[in-house]
């Protein structure tokens, strides 16, 4: 499930990115496939054997010393804000600054209107010291107490398991914000969700549960169009399903795993994406980290957003075959590589390639940006690519009809040559989709790792898709879901349009769902998440390695299920936690007019 | 501001003092040299081509067909539909049939309870958790099941997965990397074999159950070793086996895997998918049964989509390892999670197994019952091998001629389906690492009675006259 880039990863390739940026090397190449022996031939950044074992822990001492070390830490990373509010204010002149970058491109059908806004030089830096000095104060950590976690037992003599410098990472800068992932929920994640509370007593090593719930509004979860329900036609149903059919089918679907509800649901699939045919698997991430291997293989080239989600990466990785990363939603980059490739032919041989795959998303889900897909069709067209569209984010939540980034293009399906979704986000369910040309699905049931070994997929999980999609498609004969699909775009563009007026600056297409509010300051993450935490709104930030080291964010996910009010609740506390914090970064004119929630509905002829 | 110019004026002093010639000498040759290192990279150090030349080439190239035709006939088709709930019968193409082709070892998918908990938990969370376990997707149910698992295996710390395939090819490139070494049975399943190559490590397979190869295996590593310390200090060794194993039904031999281990320094992860609440008096898997202290073994991974009837799977083992996992698992990060209505399925199914032991020594006596059966029907041994050990609820009949396969199967399969009998050939794919033999795979239910088994190996008999 295309769920870009959880910041607490600890991958292999973020690892990799932080050894390089250790190094003085920042590179933002996140994909890391093609530098991976760079890195590995990166010195280690620190010394094997620093960490003191056994150290007395909860003495009165290292207790003092901690909450001075906090104290100083605190100090030090207000005074950088301050130096930083500063410079934002009086040091840059007005001709200095950053025009808006408005990517603006023209088309037939539609104008995208997307935006990443740069900040100022000096809260790159800031970021970059700031970031620093977590680090220094890391190591000096390091350097006097032992971590409280887990050490291994009767492994004399083993090589160890883990690097030094990740294990430094996760327990000395990772750590001070760890409290602001992995909440626990107890409730249906809708428009409000439960969250459980819990407290560090340890600053972060552990956690104790306190026993309170707070009810939150929910921007954290990817329900788009509101069909995470218990008590609705579609958990009904679902119920109804799991007295017929049982929840698990124990079996894969070459084997005897097949039932008579995945036919149907595939069927369904096709008709609602309007293309041939459609498989259907358990879960979104092994959808496309089974399923790419069968389509490329070696001799062939992929092209790969930077911006691409990890399940990709590995299924391309899987797959044996040349990957080249072009420039997130960069059609210029992507044309020039396309060109070299082509020319150049295979390296080393210089054969010319198999073929080529474009593999691209619907919405980025950390950039919150939409695929500029008939650039990406011309490009295909006129270099003989194959295109592959991660469609996790998008189907359901975009165009007029919810059929995703194709739907809201108003391009043909025949274009795209592989559709690829999941059902967690806007279905409120789980499991993936393929659909495509009847050639190419018979191909998939044939090959695919997923259709062949693992488990198909549980019954109720496949019910709750088709009664969610035919809500989608409108044959419950209601308009609930043109309805909800309309609400979501409502909320969209008020919310975006609601946080430009406030003055920070959101990344991505006024059409996205996924809003990331940059923040910069890895400290800010923690804070922003926290106080909105404090004020009943559940919220994710995501910064360093799951983004690059400068551009620390949060990311606000709606929904249909949101009302204005709702949103009008939430983009008050973050108006205030803005001011608080310093967020406003934007250097754009803002819009002096009050902005009034679903006016711009008769803007879209489509709509 | 002053700070920057602190910075700098140093910077102006050494070009003042130092001869300007000199200066421009230093930046001349560093030219040169990035010019030296560009060269070389690039990548076919011919002169440039035109424009046309280049149009020319692009029109010019035609790329293969996205997908080959695919065969017109294939299991992937579709072809046995089933309906309805799956137990000890299923109902495959309309024909009601006994079923001993699901994985459903224990019969778990008929129990009542589990059902209705299920239910609750879709009035309580809805069917999907809508993110992943670090967005607002961990739900408390899963944080139950983790305790419960970690409980029930008599160790500090597990971690729920939302896909029984991913679990086993997340974990394994959690911690080897680049450059460590992994020892493998040859006859791994698919999952273990993608972890493999996720991996990216070097991978010795040693043959099936064959512990003397492994140990000339390890004997040629430590000589190895021994020739370069300092890279065997890096090296990590990793020993990737299955408690039982999906392609053979066969046991592995812990015992002796673990002295190995201990000898060579290996760290030792087992696949216990069918093992896990199959083996052992309490169904904790292949460590109980040949009793050997699990903590022996770094790091058990199972599906939870065998005995326990549920979808997803988990890992379990010590803290310090598992823990890892919550950040590296690329299957545990970057996936929604389990749907809690399934997460709750697999809690009840740990309840019924901690508290009905009787429930695994059921299974372990239609094993070896049925096990003994197929031995005795002389017109069965006749036509098949029997491969699998006695107690492992997965059996393999292998074809004894060598000929047409894979089609005489199907045609048992369906004179089978005819006379109420599920049963299927395993499935594979041709990329497997060691080319699979066809078989019929019989997966065992503890519901199936003396008379069902007795019926079973009669319609096998009649199948395959």
């Amino acid at each position: 499930m295309t769920l870009n880039n959880i910041s607490s990863n600890e991958t292999a390739k973020n690892i990799k990115i932080k050894k390089r940026i250790t190094n003085g090397i920042i590179n933002e190449d996140k994909n890391g496939l093609s530098n991976c022996e760079t890195a590995k031939s990166c010195p280690k950044p620190i010394l094997n054997g620093t960490v003191p074992k056994n150290k007395k822990e909860g003495s009165s001492k290292v207790a003092l010393f901690t909450a001075m070390k906090t104290y100083v830490k605190f100090h030090i990373l207000m005074f950088l804000d301050y130096i930083n509010q500063i410079f934002s204010r009086k040091v840059v002149p007005e001709k200095q600054r950053k025009l808006p970058t408005q990517n603006g491109t023209a088309h037939n059908v539609k104008v995208s209107k997307e935006s990443f806004e740069q900040p100022a030089l000096h809260t790159a830096l800031m970021t970059y010291l700031g970031f620093y000095i977590l680090m220094f104060l890391g190591y000096i950590n390091q350097f006097f107490f032992a971590p409280k976690v887990a050490r291994e037992k009767n492994r004399e003599g083993y090589v160890p398991l883990y690097d030094n410098f990740e294990k430094f990472y996760l327990w000395y800068v990772y750590r001070r914000v760890r409290d602001c992932w992995n909440r626990p929920i107890t409730s249906v994640p809708g428009a409000m969700v439960t969250v459980k509370e819990r407290v560090t007593p340890d600053y972060g090593w552990t956690f104790v549960f306190t026993g309170r719930e707070i009810p939150s509004l929910n921007l954290g979860s990817y329900n788009y169009l509101g069909f995470a329900e218990s008590h609705s036609k579609c958990a009904d149903d679902s119920i109804d399903t799991l007295h017929k059919y049982g929840w698990a089918t124990c079996s894969s679907r070459h084997e005897l795993g097949t039932n008579n509800l995945h036919v149907e649901l595939e069927q369904l699939t096709a008709r609602f994406l309007g293309v041939e045919a459609a498989i259907t698997f358990g879960m979104g991430f092994a959808t496309n980290s089974l399923n790419l291997p069968t389509l490329v293989s070696d001799g062939c080239l992929v092209m790969s957003d930077e911006k691409n989600h990890a399940s990709l990466i590995l299924g391309l990785r899987l797959s044996g075959a040349l990957i080249r990363v072009f420039k997130h939603n960069n059609m210029k980059h992507l044309e020039k590589l396309l060109r070299e490739a082509i020319v150049n032919g295979q390296p080393k041989t210089g054969k010319p390639w198999e073929k080529i795959l474009i593999v691209v998303e619907g919405v980025y889900s950390m950039e919150g940006s939409i695929v500029k897909l008939p650039e990406v069709i011309a490009l295909k067209k006129m270099y003989k690519a194959y295109l592959y569209v991660d469609e996790a984010h998008s189907i359901g939540a975009l165009g007029p009809h919810g059929r995703g980034v194709v739907d809201y293009w108003g391009c043909d399906p025949q274009d795209i040559d592989v559709f690829m979704g999941t059902f967690t986000k806007s279905f409120g369910s789980a499991g993936g989709y393929i659909a495509g040309s009847k050639e190419l699905i018979d191909h998939i049931r044939v090959h695919s790792h997923a259709a062949c070994y693992a488990s198909s997929m549980s019954p109720p999980v496949a019910q709750q898709i088709i009664t969610s999609m035919k809500i989608i498609m409108g044959e419950d004969g209601t308009n609930e879901g043109i309805n909800r699909i309309r609400q979501l775009k409502h909320n969209t563009r008020y919310f975006r349009k609601r946080l430009h007026q406030m003055g920070v600056i959101i990344y991505g297409n006024e059409d996205s769902p996924v809003v990331p509010l940059l923040v910069y300051l890895f400290s800010k993450i923690g804070g922003v998440v926290r106080g909105l935490a404090a004020r009943k709104i559940a919220t994710v930030g995501v910064g360093f390695p799951a983004t690059p080291l400068m551009e620390g964010r949060i990311r606000f996910c709606l929904s249909a299920a949101h009302t204005k009010e709702q949103l009008d609740y939430a983009l008050e506390q973050i108006d205030d936690i803005a001011n608080e914090l310093g967020l406003k970064y934007s250097q754009k004119p803002r819009c002096p007019r009050p902005i009034i929630y679903g006016s711009d509905d008769d803007l879209d002829a489509t709509d | 501001m002053t700070a920057m110019s602190f910075v700098f004026i140093p910077f102006t002093f050494i070009f003042n003092d130092v001869a300007s010639i000199y200066v421009y000498l230093q930046i001349m040759l560093a030219l040169l040299i990035l010019w030296i290192i560009f060269k070389k990279k690039d990548p076919n150090g011919k002169c440039k081509l035109t424009q046309e030349e280049e149009a020319e080439l692009i029109s010019k190239w035609q790329p293969f067909p996205l997908v080959k035709p695919a065969p017109k006939s294939h299991r992937g088709y579709d072809k046995r539909v089933t309906e309805g709930k799956i137990g000890k019968y299923i109902n495959v193409n309309g024909i009601n049939c006994l079923n001993l082709s699901s994985h459903d070892f224990l019969g778990l998918n008929e129990e009542k309870i589990i059902e209705s908990s299920a239910i609750e938990s879709i009035r309580k969370y809805g069917i999907g958790s809508c993110g992943p376990r670090g967005f607002f997707g961990t739900v408390d149910v899963h944080l139950e099941l983790e305790e419960r698992l970690a409980k029930f295996m008599d160790l500090e710390e597990a971690v729920v997965y939302a896909y029984g395939f991913s679990t086993i090819s997340s974990a394994i490139p959690a911690y080897a990397k680049r450059g460590d070494v992994i020892f493998v049975d040859e006859e791994v399943n698919f999952a273990i074999q993608k972890g493999l190559d996720a991996s990216r490590s070097e991978i010795k397979y040693f043959k099936h159950n064959d512990m003397k190869d492994l140990e000339e295996l390890l004997l040629k590593q430590a000589q190895l070793d021994s020739k370069n310390t300092k890279k065997a200090a890096r090296t990590r060794r990793f020993l990737v086996i299955e408690g039982i194993y999906m392609k053979t039904g066969r046991l592995c031999n812990l015992p002796e895997l673990v002295s190995l281990s201990k000898k060579y320094k290996l760290r030792i992860f087992v696949d216990e998918s069918i093992s896990f609440g199959t083996l052992g008096k309490n169904g904790k898997g292949v460590t109980e049964h040949f009793n050997i202290p699990v903590t022996d073994v770094d790091l058990i991974m199972t599906s939870l989509e065998m005995a326990a009837a549920s979808v997803g799977g988990f890992c379990v083992g010590s803290s310090f390892i598992v823990e890892h996992q919550r950040l590296s698992g690329l299957g545990y990060c970057f996936s929604a999670s389990l749907p809690p209505l399934l997460t709750t399925a697999a809690i009840k199914a740990l309840d019924i197994l901690e508290n009905r032991h009787e429930l695994i020594d059921e299974l372990q006596n239609v094993c070896c019952t049925f096990h003994q059966y197929l031995l005795k029907s002389d017109i069965i041994m006749n036509c098949f091998t029997l491969i699998g050990d006695d107690i492992s609820p997965i059996k393999h009949l292998r074809l004894r001629n060598n000929g047409n396969n894979v089609q005489d199967l199907g045609s048992i399969i369906s004179k089978c389906e005819h006379m109420n009998l599920a049963i299927t050939d395993t499935a594979y794919l041709d990329i497997e690492k060691k080319t699979p033999i066809p078989s019929i795979k019989l997966a065992i239910n503890r519901l199936l009675t003396n008379d069902d088994l007795i019926r079973v190996i009669n319609i096998l008999e009649k199948a395959v006259c």
